[in-house]
């Protein structure tokens, strides 16, 4: 059965294509959740939306345009801090209105329904050789980032107050890692898609948090429920035809919830 | 040399002056009771202290230096409770990641590290503490852990805002009674504010009492006056003394309990 599956080459791209993704989203979701900014990320790649549009639009690639406008959003909403990161109403129009404006590029450069519904949804099987080694080099600027600004990042996210005190530039951390969520978001979008992106960004660091108190544990086994979910996601649809942005999403909410529930029995 | 001196200094927040030409010193080991209004600026003055606030006039020295952001010498229990205080993370972890918190890179916790943030916990008698979840612990367990992190790295002042917000009777006590004897066996210069003055009345060496942007610093009996008091209140206020306990009153009401809410500020 396992030989079966990676007989195939679009297979196998999509496993490793999925894997590096899975690494970065799980890791970078660990902090996003740390900081109550999932909604920004949620946010994030709805903008991502309509820079993939909108760079169809101007004949340019989906995922460069993609890349540009949510790094530029991300940082925007780094700038303007707890005025907009912490408002879910200001994030919402935002949100809503980049999913409007997508939809008005697609109009006025009609795309065919399976590269919209790939962006929206994402579509693991289809990774491309060169998309491939764009998702290699974005994840490993995306490791390296939260690398370099790991530990003003942890402290500011625990207690803004105080690392501000201790001399930690605590707007400029949380500029700069809107920006690397926005690269992690463009990387997960190629897989699960704008509307499902929270299964690779939020549930993986959210099951992790019930699993395990220490935080280098846990960023760690954030980043492997990732793995295991999307790898068991992309086996599960390549078996049953359903799917794999499906199954990887179901996957996501029942690891979560059978945790939550060997926690409360 | 004094640990804290203002000179004439004036400070504003958002362009809303909140003290007013405040000249005060205050001496290495003593215990400095702050009090006032919400609004006072308790909290404007020790970020003053902390170098988070530029001065719109006058200088603050610490011990003998113009205040600066990120002063080894100072440890600050900030008043907003901490995001990391409902998440579930052990307070060791929460401790670690404050630690050169400042310096880009990766986070990690060496032996010396791990000895310093023991040497705190064994201070405030937090050991055991430190290995559960934070939004597990009391508020009083919390506030002692917290208390831990602030001796971290061996200040020589510690500011405490509102530490006692939100415990109950008795918690405030212990709360108390811990930083007073820390204050002395470590030779602590320490500035703590409280909404009450008989939360403090026990511990204090002087009080800082701060109202319609004037200043009043020394022994309670001295600022606890019907005139230094209406001056601080800009309202006639009466001082009745009972059973060890001291109310100041306003139109025979005692002023403190009307402000008695817990605020983020
Ligand atoms: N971020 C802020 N922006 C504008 N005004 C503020 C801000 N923080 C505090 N203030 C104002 O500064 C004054 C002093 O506040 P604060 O130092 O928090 O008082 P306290 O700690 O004694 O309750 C208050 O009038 C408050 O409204
Ligand atoms: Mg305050």
């Amino acid at each position: 059965m396992l030989t079966d599956i990676f007989a195939y080459d679009f297979m196998q791209r999509a496993f490793a294509a999925s894997g590096m993704v899975a690494i970065v989203a799980g890791a970078v979701g660990y902090f996003l959740v740390l900081r109550g900014q999932t909604f920004a990320g949620h946010a994030l790649s709805h903008i991502g939306f309509a820079g993939a549009t909108g760079a169809a639009l101007l004949g340019l690639s989906p995922l460069g345009g993609m890349l540009v406008f949510i790094v530029l959003a991300g940082i925007g909403m780094g700038a303007l801090g707890e005025r907009l990161s912490g408002r879910d109403v200001g994030i919402g129009i935002v949100l809503a209105l980049a999913l409007g404006f997508g939809l008005l590029f697609m109009k006025l450069y009609p795309s065919n329904a399976a590269q919209v519904t790939s962006l929206l949804f994402g579509n693991v099987l289809a990774v491309s050789k060169s998309v491939l080694v764009s998702l290699a080099g974005l994840a490993a600027l995306t490791l390296a980032g939260l690398a370099a600004i790991g530990r003003p990042l942890l402290f500011a996210s625990l207690q803004p107050e105080l690392a501000e005190a201790r001399g930690v530039r605590v707007r400029l951390v949380g500029i700069l890692f809107l920006a690397i969520v926005a690269v992690a978001v463009a990387q997960s979008v190629q897989i699960v898609g704008v509307l499902l992106v929270f299964a690779l960004m939020v549930g993986p660091p959210a099951t992790a948090m019930l699993l395990t108190t220490r935080i280098g544990v846990g960023i760690g086994l954030s980043a492997l429920i990732a793995l295991a979910e999307a790898w068991g996601g992309i086996f599960i649809a390549f078996h049953t035809d359903w799917p794999t942005s499906f199954c990887i999403t179901a996957l996501a909410a029942a690891a979560y919830l059978a945790v939550l529930a060997l926690r409360k029995g | 040399m004094n640990a804290i001196a203002f000179d004439k200094a004036s400070l504003s927040v958002g362009g809303r002056s909140v003290l007013r030409d405040v000249t005060l010193a205050v001496a290495e080991g003593e215990f400095i009771g702050v009090l006032g209004a919400n609004g006072a600026g308790k909290t404007t003055l020790m970020r003053a202290v902390l170098g988070l606030l530029p001065l719109s006039a006058g200088t603050i020295r610490i011990f003998g230096l113009p205040a600066t952001r990120g002063n080894a010498a100072i440890g600050y229990l900030p008043q907003a409770k901490t995001a990391a205080a409902s998440l579930r993370l052990r307070g060791r972890d929460v401790l670690a990641a404050s630690i050169d918190g400042h310096r880009w890179g990766i986070p990690s916790l060496t032996g010396g590290k791990k000895a310093e943030i023991d040497r705190c916990l064994a201070l405030v008698g937090a050991g055991a503490l430190a290995a559960r979840p934070m939004n597990e612990l009391s508020g009083g367990e919390r506030q002692r852990l917290l208390i831990a992190e602030a001796l971290i790295g061996a200040p020589k002042i510690l500011l405490l805002d509102e530490p006692l917000a939100n415990l109950d009777p008795h918690q405030q006590q212990v709360v108390v009674d811990l930083v007073r004897e820390l204050s002395r066996s470590l030779k602590l210069t320490v500035l703590f504010s409280a909404h009450e003055l008989n939360q403090v009345i026990g511990a204090v060496d002087r009080i800082l009492y701060l109202g319609q942007g004037e200043a009043a610093i020394g022994p309670v009996d001295s600022v606890i006056q019907p005139s230094v008091l209406s001056r601080l209140y800009g309202a006639p206020i009466d001082v009745v003394r009972a059973n060890g306990h001291i109310f100041v009153m306003s139109g025979g009401a005692v002023v403190e309990r009307d402000q008695h809410h817990d605020h983020a500020h």
